[in-house]
């Protein structure tokens, strides 16, 4: 018995030692303190309490779900439904076109003093035509060739800006991100403050320079201060300076010089922002109205973006096709580059 | 020999960093910075030609045009509406789109799209429906027996623009709201719904502190799309437009067209200056209320 006894505790001692044996009350709680009956009915009461809350939360998501589709929808119709028309509308013939909506041109105000005219009768707006036709397509590329040298002014315009402005962009960002002194920072604050300032006042030194070099009235005076606009360059240095630094010191030490460091590692981690950049500025000069109409007196030289609104009121039969042509682009673009431009701008961490 | 080639090393260095920057300098240099000196100058003098020194002469007779006013107004009027509606419907918009709905990306797809569309070729569908003689206006008629609306010639049209605006701007800051709020690291969403956080809490009390630098990010970009409204407005109602469509950009067209450099000089000036306290007042504001959010 005796010899039980020590034989136990010295078990005990050996797993206390071990820390491997801790002896724990058993647990008290609500649960087991019921007999088996009312335990069987208290877990069935809590069973469909939790299936009640689930109900109702599940009911509550279903509501959120369709009150959030019905507000998406509208809020996508309303974005999509005037690219719709447009584009549906340009494959009217134009006796249609001007049957429908010709009653709107004929009361359009010219300007302040012309008053509209109060004519009596309403537009039928049409969304599916009554008989597809590409009258307008084939009467816009072969009988009006003033069209087709817009828009390749448009491109003429664009194009270089896009390029060249990437590739002033990215190199200055480059030492942007690279060095980083006291005086480098105050002269990319200085670009920031640059990049905000609206048309209104970058016009005017913009026409000044143009005009001292003689470029007035040429497409490089709206090529060339596109070119050198800042607003990439800040969006490019904000994701440039998130690579992790790690990259270049392996280059450095590889031997990589500036350039090879700048076309081999920096260029290649850069490409969804460099993407984006490009599709935004695109955009961005498909669409410019002020600097034409200030730089270029000539209309002969002036992108469609200004035109349109004056092939609106000359001849209306053609002007949704031209519209829709217009719009092709960029669409075009957006459709291929759309999780570029998404991906582009939510990793430059703009803040 | 080496301290020689220690200088030759930064020599080096310095050209490599330098020449990267170059080409963007010397063009920033060349278009921007040289002509606005110059600009200064020229808007101390009397007329382009005579460079007599004019005081503040011609800052007065700016500051006290008609036009410039009703310009500076609009304008201003114009902003003060359009940025916040445009932070709050985009930042609406991409609440929902962040939220577990079939045909996300769809939807987000279809409210992208206004945003590359240029503004000359929507605006004829525009004048379709809010014209005098338009559709908008026939529907009001059909329906409820009210008097048609000169969107173009009321004091009503400023909405129209403003519509018009957010309809074309709001793509680009739903994107922006949207990285941001899948940027909100996923544990704080966790554990707020771990402690019974209901949805308004969750968004006033966490997300809207990890959005703070996005808002104020998407209130630039906004202030500075809302001065390219000109656009619109020239091309639905061309060179002169009704009183309360009159923006700057035309202020400054007509001045162009007249060539009165001094006016354009003066207005340049102000205009930057204005636009300087604007940006320096919303960055003391940010600075101030600066949630400390980790980048």
């Amino acid at each position: 018995m005796d010899n039980d006894i020590r034989e136990e505790r010295r078990k005990q001692a050996v797993l206390a030692r071990h820390h491997i044996y801790v002896k724990t009350e058993e647990s008290q709680s609500y649960v087991s303190s019921l007999s088996p009956a009312e335990r069987i009915k208290f877990m069935s009461d809590a069973r469909a309490a939790n299936a009640l809350i689930l109900k109702k939360r599940r009911r509550r998501s279903l509501a959120f779900k369709i009150f959030g589709v019905a507000f998406l929808s509208i809020a996508a119709l309303i974005a999509i439904l005037p690219i719709f028309f447009t584009f549906l509308n340009s494959f009217m013939s134009s006796t249609e076109i001007k049957s429908n909506y010709g009653v709107i041109y004929e009361s359009l105000p010219g300007g302040s003093e012309e008053a509209s005219r109060y004519i009596d009768k309403m537009p039928q707006l049409q969304l599916i035509p009554q008989q597809v036709s590409l009258d307008q397509y084939s009467e816009l590329l072969l009988k009006t060739p003033s069209y087709l040298f817009k828009y390749w002014n448009s491109i003429l315009l664009t194009v270089p800006i896009v390029l060249g402005q990437l590739m002033v962009a990215c190199t200055a960002s480059y030492s942007f991100m690279r060095y980083r002194r006291k005086r480098r920072e105050i002269l990319f604050f200085f670009y920031i403050i640059l990049m905000l300032m609206p048309f209104q006042v970058t016009l005017v030194p913009n026409y000044i320079m143009s005009d001292r070099l003689n470029i007035l009235n040429t497409p490089w005076s709206i090529i060339l201060p596109g070119v050198f606009s800042t607003f990439s360059i800040y969006i490019l240095t904000k994701y440039m300076r998130r690579i992790p630094k790690s990259y270049i010191e392996a280059a450095i030490i590889d031997g990589a010089g500036e350039w090879q460091i700048f076309t081999k590692v920096v260029m290649p981690n850069c490409k969804a922002p460099v993407a984006a950049m490009a599709i935004l500025l695109f955009i961005d000069y498909w669409n410019m109205v002020e600097q034409p109409l200030v730089m270029l007196q000539d209309e002969t030289m002036q992108p469609l973006s200004v035109f349109l609104s004056k092939v609106n009121v000359e001849d209306i039969g053609i002007a949704f096709a031209a519209c829709a042509l217009y719009m092709i682009p960029p669409l075009l673009i957006f459709l291929r580059g759309e999780d570029k431009l998404v991906e582009g701008i939510s990793q430059s961490g703009i803040k | 020999m080496a301290r020689l080639r220690h200088i030759l090393f930064k020599l080096k260095e310095w050209g490599a960093g330098t020449g990267f920057l170059l080409p963007s300098v010397a063009g920033v240099l060349l278009f921007f910075i040289i002509p606005f000196l110059m600009l200064i100058q020229m808007s101390f003098q009397k007329s382009a030609t005579n460079s007599d020194f004019a005081g503040i002469e011609n800052y007065k007779t700016v500051l006290t045009n008609e036009a410039f006013q009703t310009a500076c107004g609009n304008t201003a009027l114009f902003t003060a509406v359009t940025v916040p509606a445009a932070i709050l419907i985009s930042l609406l918009l991409a609440l929902v789109l962040n939220t577990q709905l079939p045909g996300k990306s769809t939807f987000r797809s279809f409210l992208l799209t206004p945003m590359m569309v240029p503004v000359a070729s929507i605006v004829l569908i525009w004048q379709v429906f809010f014209s005098y003689n338009g559709v908008l206006n026939g529907w009001t008629y059909q329906l409820f027996g009210l008097d048609r609306i000169d969107w173009m010639k009321d004091d009503n049209g400023q909405v129209l623009i403003m519509l018009l605006f957010l309809w074309k701007n709001l793509g680009l800051n739903i994107i922006l709201f949207l990285s941001a709020l899948n940027n909100i690291p996923q544990e704080v969403i966790e554990s707020s719904l771990m402690d019974g956080c209901g949805a308004v809490r969750r968004f006033f009390s966490i997300r809207l502190y990890y959005l703070g630098p996005t808002i104020f990010f998407v209130g630039i970009m906004s202030l500075i799309n809302s001065f390219k409204i000109f656009r619109e407005v020239y091309l639905l109602t061309g060179n002169y437009p009704y009183g309360k469509l009159y923006t700057l950009q035309h202020f400054m067209n007509n001045k162009f067209t007249h060539l009165d450099y001094t006016q354009l000089s003066v207005a340049a000036v102000i205009l930057s200056l204005a636009m300087m306290v604007i940006v320096g007042v919303l960055f003391f504001i940010e600075s101030r209320i600066d949630t400390g959010v980790e980048e």
